[in-house]
């Protein structure tokens, strides 16, 4: 049965009218509402020889490279049931297009949640997983991998498969939860996944920091994490890349316990700065705004990875270069090596033919070269079609990249999922 | 090649210290610590550098000969079982640590490095390295890397995949790849360092091994509070839980298990206890400090009969070695036992119990228990005489109920001792046939011909060439021909 006889029952139409993924044009569009509809939806489109991308909340579509080709979108948008939340054994299983803010409303009332706070609202389960994002509370609870016990995925062929479990601890078969971590929709659909919950903290406690250049900011990271304190976040601003920027500095548990915490980490920071624990109100908006990334607008995006203790090496390296010139933005989750660079182009801003392109290109593969010296790499998260045309969204992938060749070519022999997004083309 | 030319081959490239042929000596490694298995291997090989094991490797790719990896050999499912026609590759000798890189809390290690020495070597900087199995003392990196190894501590630090950020591993074929991002986080592509961690030799060997090094917690406060039973003990875990309490470590243990502590190390268990739960929390002070007192008052609330608090490291260091030596104090009050690893969803644990006590009632046989409360990973110690007519064969029954009572319950059918060989015929009442054969993919891209670490994990593991995919509906079928039943 092919996706023709599908349309005639409804789960597959034409897509809405400028449906595209980053520049590709999508003419089709599914929207499963089970795994079994999941199921049927892939082995039609195997039947046609479609190639197929995946959207959740729909916050990623310009991640990775434009896919090669695009005929199907299948949208997990209707994949939106949280199916079982074991609130005694902290567990939550959710089909994968439950949006992460509805999942923390559900489990807010047990008094959980799901680790994880990747800035974009319309974020689902799902996506989440497949784009691996994450948020400043991975310094504390690390990244999807390391909370997602359990998942079921739909293959290219229509083979709905399970690993993991519902129990936490657990070595039985592979670890195939991992493996689909930040695929991005290239070895199938993710349809349901099953997570570790942690208590909702009862109350928080903020200190910042002024720091007013790199080796400061470097410094001050280094005490924070030679200390025995157990910060949720590390975050550092700057904006418009003038210095001075802030660090703050996020403590969540109990009252007493983060009320004397960030009485220590203020003292500590003191040495470096001007350190201050902040009042109620400010602690309130400095989480509110905790790692908002200043992306929304711009037209260049980027996120270099690479040893924390780099931290003010990278900021002096790319400080003044490439778009930061223009005054870009930066955010880092600096203590764990993860910054964030927007430039302050704004979209449309930075139109095929302007002379800004060809500086970009060779600041990518220069900060690429930078920061691989450095132990590191250079993602680019967001750019308008034609920049992506001349650089890859990625980089190197490494000496494994054959090795995650033949395990693409295992799970999509005839590469129809998400063709070309992912690294080396894959 | 025949055997001779091959152990020639792997003389060139160790010297001949490094190669143990001879049968006696090579008996040595016919089991790991599940004895109940012995396959004596056709050779053993001791690389002690990345460039000889990788050298080895490719020696019995280009031979066509299989080989399985084994570190300390204290793994509890038949894992580091030789095969009997290939060559057994002994980590042990690579016990280097190449790097300590406290800026990134990082430490760069051999794959024979022992769990507990990585902790010694940076305990005076203020660090540690979190995952502690039980044998710690003696078992190696490698072999935690290849069961993805948990321990008391896992409930709130988590298993080895979560602090191993870094591996270099030998494909089958003697390909030498770099998987995850080291020191930096989120490297591109796909995290095969996550697929491979815990794969049980089946998809290469690890070469060095880059694992997270922790800053020691500020304040560790542990208790040892007793209870007329293992429902009282059990109420005590989830009142814990329920008032968003994560301690590092929460374990039980039930009379039976005491007894056997108690004979051999003198914790000084309450007397007439029917259960006792180790609580430890560590981290912050001020949070622990205040945290402690909850954790007291909700024992005493589930009924605890006596508390004791560990009053300095000596005490406590007592209280953890009743706990972790159980296992060996269990040979002190039977003459055999089948040591079992599963896990059930913690809040079934009450009603697990109770199924355990009448499966081995049916049967006339003890069963011993101590788990790792927090996390619902049981370990039934199942008593037995192998001299008495039947009994064995009664243990291995009660052995495989209990497992399949934990799927029974949405569990698993191994929480940290692996699958190895011991299990494998198990896995497929976890897992359907197409969960397997997609497992199988990634066995595939690592090793088509199926050399590393053969018949584990897997029951029956499909051909590399075959391509597994949905149940075609037959013609005949779908013309309303025939029905399939």
């Amino acid at each position: 049965m092919g996706t023709q006889e599908l349309e005639q029952g409804g789960l597959v139409g034409p897509a809405p009218a400028g449906t595209a993924v980053d520049g590709v044009p999508v003419a089709r569009l599914a929207r499963p509402g089970s795994v079994e509809e999941a199921s049927q939806v892939l082995r039609a489109a195997a039947e046609d020889g479609l190639a197929v991308v995946f959207a959740g909340g729909a916050s990623k579509l310009g991640l990775g490279n434009p896919p090669e080709r695009a005929d199907l979108l299948v949208s997990s948008e209707r994949l939106d049931q949280v199916l079982e939340h074991a609130a005694g054994d902290l567990v939550v299983r959710a089909q994968a297009g439950v949006r992460l803010a509805d999942l923390q409303a559900a489990l807010a009332p047990a008094g959980q949640w799901l680790a994880l706070d990747p800035p974009e609202p319309r974020a689902t389960v799902g996506g989440v997983v497949a784009a691996n994002a994450s948020g400043p509370r991975r310094l504390r609870y690390g990244t999807v991998r390391d909370l997602i016990i359990g998942i079921t995925v739909v293959l290219a062929d229509g083979t709905v498969a399970h690993a993991g479990g519902k129990v936490v601890k657990n070595v039985a078969g592979y670890d195939l939860a991992k493996l689909f971590c930040g695929s991005l929709g290239t070895l199938g659909m993710i349809a349901e996944v099953i997570f570790r919950l942690h208590p909702l903290p009862a109350a928080a406690a903020v200190v910042t920091l002024e720091v007013e250049e790199p080796a400061q900011a470097g410094r001050a990271v280094q005490r924070l994490l030679r200390s025995p304190l157990e910060p949720s976040a590390v975050e550092l601003v700057v904006d418009e890349w003038g210095w001075p920027g802030r660090l703050t500095t996020v403590f969540e548990g109990i009252q007493p316990g983060v009320e004397a915490q960030a009485t220590a980490a203020a003292e500590l920071l003191g040495q470096v700065g001007s350190a201050a624990v902040a009042g109620p109100g400010q602690t309130d908006a400095a989480l509110s705004q905790l790692g908002a990334l200043p992306f929304e607008k711009a037209e260049l995006a980027f996120k270099a990875t690479f040893p924390p203790a780099e931290l003010p090496a990278v900021l002096a390296e790319l400080r003044g270069r490439g778009p930061l010139r223009w005054g870009g933005s930066l955010r880092a989750h600096a203590g764990t090596g993860v910054l964030w660079l927007a430039s302050d182009a704004r979209e449309g801003e930075l139109p095929a033919d302007s002379p800004a392109v060809p500086r970009m290109v060779g600041w990518v593969t220069e900060a690429r070269e930078r920061l691989a010296a450095r132990g590191g790499g250079l993602v680019v998260v967001k750019a308008p079609p034609h920049l992506k045309g001349q650089v890859d969204a990625w980089g190197p992938a490494g000496d494994a990249l054959g090795l995650m060749r033949r395990v693409k070519e295992r799970f999509d022999p005839d590469r129809r999922m998400s063709p070309g997004r992912f690294v080396g083309g894959i | 090649m025949d055997r001779e030319a091959l152990i020639r081959r792997l003389e060139e490239i160790t010297g001949p210290q490094g190669v143990i042929s001879e049968r006696n000596q090579l008996r040595t490694y016919e089991c790991d610590g599940l004895a109940n298995f012995r396959v004596v291997p056709s050779v053993v090989v001791l690389p002690e550098t990345a460039d000889q094991a990788q050298g080895v490797v490719r020696a019995c790719h280009e031979a066509g000969v299989p080989f399985v990896a084994r570190g300390s050999g204290t793994g509890l499912s038949g894992g580091a079982l030789p095969v009997s026609d290939g060559v057994l590759i002994v980590l042990a000798r690579m016990r280097r640590i190449l790097e300590v890189d406290l800026d990134n809390q990082r430490a760069v290690v051999e794959p024979g490095v022992l769990n507990l020495q990585v902790t010694k070597e940076v305990a005076g900087d203020g660090f540690y390295y979190a995952p502690d199995p039980s044998s710690q003392q003696v078992c190696s990196i490698g072999g935690n890397v290849a069961e993805n190894s948990g321990g008391a501590h896992c409930l709130k630090y988590g298993f080895t995949t979560n602090h191993v950020t870094g591996l270099e591993v030998v494909l089958p074929d003697g390909e030498l790849v770099h998987l995850g991002g080291g020191k930096a986080p989120d490297p591109p592509g796909y995290d095969l360092l996550g697929a491979f961690v815990g794969s049980e030799g089946t998809l290469g060997i690890a070469t060095t091994v880059t694992l997270r090094l922790l800053r020691k917690p500020e304040a560790v406060r542990t208790l040892l509070a007793a209870f007329e039973g293992t429902d009282q003990a059990g109420d005590a875990v989830s009142r814990i839980i329920g008032a968003g309490i994560v301690p590092a470590a929460i374990e039980m243990m039930d009379a039976l298990a005491m007894e056997a502590a108690e004979a051999a190390v003198h914790v000084h268990y309450p007397e007439g206890a029917g259960a006792v739960l180790v609580v430890e929390l560590d981290g912050p002070e001020a949070e622990v400090a205040h945290q402690f007192d909850e954790v007291e008052r909700l024992c005493q609330e589930a009924g605890s009969t006596t508390i004791q608090i560990a009053e300095d490291d000596d005490q406590r260091a007592l209280f953890w070695k009743g706990r972790k030596s159980a296992f060996a104090a269990v040979g002190r009050i039977s003459p055999d036992y089948y040591v079992q690893d599963g896990v059930i969803p913690r809040t079934a644990l009450p009603e697990v119990l109770r199924r355990i006590t009448e499966l081995a009632d049916e049967r006339g046989l003890r069963v011993a228990n101590v788990f790792h409360a927090g996390d619902g990973n049981l370990h039934p110690l199942v008593l037995y005489d192998g001299e008495v007519e039947g009994q064995e064969q009664r243990a291995e029954e009660l052995s495989a109920e209990i497992l399949y009572t934990c799927l029974d319950h949405g569990g698993s059918i191994t929480g940290e001792h692996g699958v190895g060989f011991d299990k494998k015929q198990y896995l497929p009442k976890q897992f359907s046939a197409e969960d397997l054969d997609t497992m199988q993919l990634v066995r595939c891209a690592f090793d088509p011909d199926g050399r590393a670490n053969p018949g584990k994990v897997f029951p029956t593991p499909r051909l590399c060439g075959e391509r597994p995919g949905p149940r075609r509906v037959h013609p005949v079928e779908q013309a309303g021909l025939a029905e399939v039943f």
